[in-house]
């Protein structure tokens, strides 16, 4: 985990007041950083040699509801040459959360942020596509977020479809 | 109330009408960037030979629910649009809801072809979190069974990739000996497929009598079998001619995209987290990482069928070398206690109670954790937040990630070719929608 470390202190050399928090857990280190420094942190994990973090192995978000900024996304990046594993984490909150987005830096964060902005609808500013992925179009709605219940559809059976299909928003047509 | 207070609710679209709109757009010129592969869909259009095409979801060559918007000129591919959810369950929101060992049952659900190795990382995972140590045998079993489930997620791929490229009795063959896999799992999980036999800490059971001889057999079988396989494909001027060069990717490329598994090593990329970051006693094993060398169709199949070799010889060891033991940690925290203690004990009674009902409470943090599943990188993000359910759980689909980078793949192949490329990249649809 030296190694790690020493990736880590030169972050925070590099980035000073921009890395907000560095959390050790489980021999995992996160970096939370500024959304501004996002782009900047990632490009110099991955150009920088003794980092060398060249794929970012995935992305995602977490809700903290009640706690502002209440969002947080998450990178998981791998560096294969020093076999190395990091986590960067950017919050974002608001009304409409939006960070950058880090399409530039790995091409692979587009699909990764489709679906954080699917499930967890957070926009990424400078993002080729932000559209849905996962959801069909139409979902109104992001349903990772805490505030979103876990709702499931009633199987319809010949007994119970016509107390259904008053709660149907077609059947009033 | 009326229709039309409600906040501005898109129509529901059929599938037809948005290929339609989709191709329409096209024509114009205005169709949205191309999902993933950094291109933007902008036709010429003057360009009187470009045409739209749909291919899926249903379609017996996209191995599930998988819809791409082609657009082609003549029978040459400019640029795929992959349309994924389809098979989206929201698996990841139900987790919230329920204890950790509860969760278990839905990963085998996600990519259901290798159901061993999505409990393995999610088990190792909530391990990580909880600091909970595991025997050595339950530690063995699961290399074993994850092997197996390696071999029997091959095979599937093999014969479908196969039967794709118009190759049928290798097919027949594949499921023949999946088969006898499968019956494996059924002796130790009851199940077939959806076998959630890990446990945090460990197994759910220790195996069955006859498990040894089971597994022996389906070793002393395979490697013929394999050759088998092989004397039909390898060399066959047609399954080459259809494999040779296409859907190349480098790997710069490769990494670039976040592609992971044997479609790396088909590009001559090593890196395999058996080798790299080993989990569950992988370091006492001894097997090759086959490498590829031109990161294409043909190179992708040959690290496939070597693997499966590999695999065979790491069953072997694990079954040569099975330690004795008990097959789940006596770690009260996380385990149940015994059976046979809760005839004559008021508190394990209580405990087994308690920890059924309630579950365990995880401490606050986060963790990922990532193994090598037959697809490439299967992991798990994992938030504690202090109480008996997970705050998120999130799995790293290495479908997900691999059919990202397809498209890339297929620029400027024929039509035809489309299907050995969705075939050599190994997609479970249920893996990448989850």
């Amino acid at each position: 985990m030296a190694d790690l470390q020493m990736v880590v202190s030169q972050v925070q050399e590099r980035f000073t007041s921009n890395v907000l928090e560095v959390v050790e857990f489980r021999g995992e280190y996160t970096l939370l950083v500024t959304p501004e420094s996002l782009l900047n942190v990632l490009t110099f994990l991955r150009d920088t040699p003794t980092c060398n973090f060249e794929m970012l192995i995935d992305a995602t978000a977490i809700d903290l509801l009640g706690s502002e900024p209440r969002f947080r996304v998450l990178y998981h990046l791998i560096s294969m040459k020093n076999n190395l594993r990091l986590r960067v984490k950017v919050p974002a909150g608001g009304e409409n959360p939006e960070i950058p987005s880090a399409c530039g830096v790995y091409l692979n964060a587009n699909w990764y942020e489709r679906e954080i902005y699917d499930l967890m609808g957070i926009r990424f500013s400078g993002h080729p596509d932000l559209t849905r992925i996962l959801l069909p179009d139409d979902w109104m709605g992001h349903p990772l977020r805490k505030d979103h219940p876990l709702v499931y559809e009633e199987v319809a059976f010949t007994h119970n479809v016509k107390r259904l299909h008053e709660h149907k928003p077609f059947a009033k047509d | 109330m009326s229709m039309s207070k409600r906040p501005e609710k898109a129509k529901p679209v059929l599938a037809a009408e948005r290929a339609a709109a989709e191709v329409a757009a096209a024509r114009t010129g205005a169709v949205r960037t191309g999902a993933g592969q950094g291109v933007t869909l902008m036709p010429d259009p003057l360009d009187e030979d470009l045409m739209v095409l749909n291919m899926g979801p249903q379609h017996p060559s996209t191995h599930g629910v998988l819809r791409l918007l082609l657009e082609l000129e003549g029978e040459t591919v400019r640029t795929v649009k992959p349309d994924v959810g389809y098979l989206h369950t929201g698996i990841e929101k139900t987790s919230e809801y329920k204890t950790f060992t509860q969760d278990i049952v839905m990963y085998d659900r996600l990519d259901y072809l290798a159901p061993m190795s999505n409990n393995l990382v999610y088990c190792l995972a909530v391990e990580k979190l909880m600091e909970v140590d595991v025997p050595p045998r339950a530690q063995y079993l699961r290399v074993l069974l994850v092997e197996l489930t390696r071999l029997a997620s091959h095979l599937v791929w093999l014969g479908t990739h196969a039967l794709d490229l118009a190759a049928m009795s290798v097919f027949l063959y594949c499921f023949r000996e999946r088969e006898i896999i499968l019956d494996i799992f059924e002796m130790v999980s009851g199940a077939r497929m959806m076998s959630s036999y890990f446990r945090i800490g460990g197994l759910h059971d220790d195996v069955p009598a006859h498990f040894n001889e089971a597994v022996q057999n389906i070793l002393n079988i395979m490697p013929a079998r394999i050759d088998e396989y092989e004397g039909l494909l390898t060399k066959n001027p047609i399954f080459q001619e259809r494999t040779q060069g296409v859907g190349v990717i480098s790997p710069q490329q490769a990494i670039a995209w976040g592609v992971t598994g044997p479609s790396l090593r088909g590009s001559g990329f090593n890196w395999d987290l058996r080798k790299a970051q080993p989990y569950s006693s992988y370091q006492d094993f001894q097997f090759d990482v086959p490498l590829g060398s031109h990161g294409d169709v043909y190179d992708r199949y040959l690290v496939r069928i070597e693997e499966m070799r590999q695999s065979v010889k790491i069953v072997q060891q694990a079954l040569d070398r099975m330690p004795d033991g008990p097959v789940i940690t006596s770690n009260r925290k996380v385990s149940p206690p015994p059976r046979h203690e809760l005839a004559d004990s008021m508190e394990s009674l209580i405990h087994h109670f308690k920890l059924w009902t309630e579950g365990f409470k995880a401490p606050e943090g986060e963790i990922y954790m990532g193994i090598e599943s037959p697809r490439g990188e299967v992991g798990v993000y994992l938030q504690g937040n202090g109480t008996a359910k997970p705050g998120r759980v999130h799995f790293r689909a290495p479908s997900f990630a691999n059919l990202q980078a397809m498209p890339g793949m297929c620029k400027g192949a024929m039509v035809a070719d489309l299907v050995a490329i969705i075939g050599s990249i190994d997609i479970v649809l249920g893996d990448v929608d989850r």
